[in-house]
């Protein structure tokens, strides 16, 4: 009777303990702040309705201040294709540089080089909280090589309360314990965030303790417990992408991870699958890939073509073949 | 003195009067010629937004029916990486894909037509694509270094009535012939491709293999043979003039547009309605495939009056 007993017991402990481990993991996937949540946080998006409108309505109600790092010798050869691109679909669009010019390039207190980019990061986002802090919802940086997708950005966004201490991009794994987003593929602080991120450098919390921007960003939002959201869409694919479309586009046969997808927080899927429809950024465009990604991107077109990806009408994600 | 005069001004009369004759036969031999070529159109566009919208409901969902396109790609197995990428890309918005090699390939399946010379080549694919047809009307002919927008294309000829003669591209000219170029894809209708089929038999005027010392390519030949049964290139283009069939890739045709206008880069460079690029990578031509059919902003809708469904078994589109 005993051992009967016993055997009852064993196997209600193994039933008990996954269903507890089951529960744990349903409440750790709802806690991560993910662009994939269909509730919308500011319900501007209504059902089976797609024009214009749409994108107008996203852009007074989740404002976006786009800063991007580039430098004097950069204006000619690089920024002002995002200045002639991209740039112009942000709420606010400030160019950060060592100097102030006509461009119009803001002047950081800071010199050129590679070993200085951390200090324009910093220096810059106190700019922003200075004189911006209540022009915007969020707050984007990029670089002068980035390509960005506003309109997809601020859909992401949509669903997201800026007073939470959030920060969206691509995700990596190494240097910081939680991970950190990667700087070259753009990322978003909330309002929160950036307050946090200004606090911990005027109270000691944080400072600069690397060159390279994003690590230090990254430890700094640990040290200040700001979320790391999901930015992958409901299919699970990348919209922050650190390198251009054919890095993750082309097909490749199954592989050991290359080089560029080693830092991956979430697995990496290599082809079609890589990107979503509504990506929102790639980097090391050059200023001919810029204008090439504004021409696929909001012009050229294929004439009534139904598209697969609907995020909106959530039936079509089960049909999609 | 007298007579050797008037000898001499008889002569010159009547040198002049054969010489207004001779003129006078000329102009009339050069007027019936313009005549001919002078044909309705040369420039082919789209029907407008307003005629579209003036359709009714039953032709609106009759027209994509109506219009279906069978692609003839040749194929070479030299070109064996692009003729994988256009099999695994733009040739299955096509309602019938058929790649056409000079020999088979292990790697993909193909019609073999067993033939090295091009111009005979393209002849054999072109009875077979015709005699394959099925209820199929139009005819877009490639190499698989092209890439083609097949619902740009429909949306070109949709009100163009495929059993009249039609041969569209990007028309060129090499003396007094119009032809349309290779490299950006060549549409024919149902009828042009009867006609040119029924101008194969004359081996006078489009022979299978040509006599001449020099070799003329198929495109000219192609052109040839046409005109002869009264089939004339005519440019695609959009209701702004841009043309539709690009033998250039877009990186190439915004490099250029960045000299050009630098100030509009993309509005001057190249027609949102664009049908063909050619000279690209096989991975450029993924991310043209992804650019096209994926990639879009938010909340932008174009307010087409037609929908063309994505094809089945594709995960690319």
């Amino acid at each position: 009777m005993r051992s009967f007993k016993r055997h009852i017991l064993f196997l209600s402990g193994i039933v008990v303990s996954v269903l507890l481990s089951k529960t744990c993991l349903l409440v750790l996937r709802t806690l991560t702040p993910s662009f994939a949540m269909t509730d919308s946080y500011t319900s501007t998006v209504r059902h089976g309705v797609k024009n214009r409108t749409a994108a107008l309505d996203l852009s007074q109600k989740v404002r976006v201040l786009c800063w991007v790092m580039t430098q004097p010798q950069h204006l000619k050869s690089r920024t002002q294709h995002i200045r002639a691109t991209w740039g112009r679909r942000c709420n606010i669009v400030l160019y950060m540089s060592s100097e102030a010019s006509d461009f119009p390039t803001v002047g950081l207190n800071v010199s050129e080089g590679r070993n200085q980019l951390y200090w324009k990061t910093i220096r810059a986002f106190q700019h922003i909280h200075m004189h911006h802090l209540d022009d915007a919802d969020w707050f984007l940086k990029a670089d002068d090589d980035t390509f960005v997708v506003l309109e997809n950005l601020r859909y992401g966004l949509s669903k997201h309360n800026t007073e939470e201490p959030l920060y969206f991009g691509r995700r990596f794994k190494p240097f910081v314990a939680q991970g950190y987003m990667s700087g070259g593929a753009g990322y978003v602080l909330s309002k929160e965030a950036l307050r946090r991120f200004v606090k911990g450098f005027a109270d000691g919390l944080c400072s600069h303790d690397t060159n390279i921007e994003d690590i230090g960003l990254g430890k700094c939002m640990e040290t200040m417990k700001v979320q790391l959201g999901d930015s992958r869409d409901v299919l699970g694919r990348q919209t922050f992408h650190p390198y251009p479309p054919h890095y993750y586009l082309t097909r490749q046969l199954p592989r050991p991870r290359p080089w560029y997808l080693l830092y991956e927080h979430y697995h990496p899927v290599e082809g079609p699958g890589c990107c979503s429809d509504l990506a929102i950024s790639f980097h090391y465009i050059d200023a001919v890939q810029m204008h090439t990604l504004e021409y696929y991107t909001y012009h050229l077109h294929p004439y009534g073509y139904k598209y697969r990806f609907n995020p909106d009408e959530r039936s079509d994600n089960r049909n999609n073949n | 003195m007298m007579s050797e005069g008037s000898s001499f001004m008889k002569g010159m009369v009547l040198g002049g009067i054969f010489c207004l004759v001779m003129s006078f036969f000329e102009n009339f031999n050069s007027g019936t010629h313009s005549e001919v070529h002078e044909h309705l159109h040369h420039h082919l566009k789209p029907l407008s937004k307003d005629e579209l919208e003036k359709l009714s409901e039953s032709q609106m969902s009759d027209l994509p029916l109506q219009v279906r396109v069978y692609c003839l790609i040749m194929v070479t197995p030299k070109l064996l990486v692009h003729w994988a990428t256009a099999n695994d890309t733009w040739s299955k918005h096509c309602d019938k894909s058929v790649f056409y090699t000079s020999e088979s390939s292990k790697a993909l399946e193909a019609v073999d037509l067993q033939e090295q010379d091009e111009w005979a080549r393209l002849r054999k694919a072109i009875k077979h694509a015709y005699e394959n047809a099925g209820d199929l009307r139009w005819f877009f002919v490639a190499r698989p270094t092209t890439f083609a927008i097949i619902e740009n294309l429909k949306y070109l000829v949709l009100d163009k009535d495929p059993s009249q003669p039609f041969y569209i591209g990007h028309t060129e000219k090499s003396g007094e012939l119009d032809y349309v170029e290779y490299d950006s894809g060549i549409v024919l209708s149902y009828e042009a491709m009867r006609r040119l089929i029924e101008m194969f038999k004359d081996e006078d005027r489009c022979p299978e293999r040509g006599h001449a010392l020099w070799k003329t390519s198929e495109e000219k030949q192609l052109a040839t043979c046409l005109k002869y049964s009264g089939v004339f290139a005519e440019n695609g283009e959009d209701a702004q003039g841009k043309g539709l069939f690009n033998k250039k890739s877009v990186s190439s045709l915004i490099s250029d547009s960045m000299g050009q206008n630098p100030a509009d880069v993309v509005e001057a460079c190249c027609s949102d309605m664009a049908i063909t690029f050619a000279g690209m990578s096989p991975s450029q031509m993924q991310v043209l495939m992804y650019g096209v059919y994926r990639l879009r902003p938010y909340g932008h809708d174009f307010h087409d009056s037609l929908t063309f469904l994505p094809p089945k078994d594709s995960d690319n589109d």
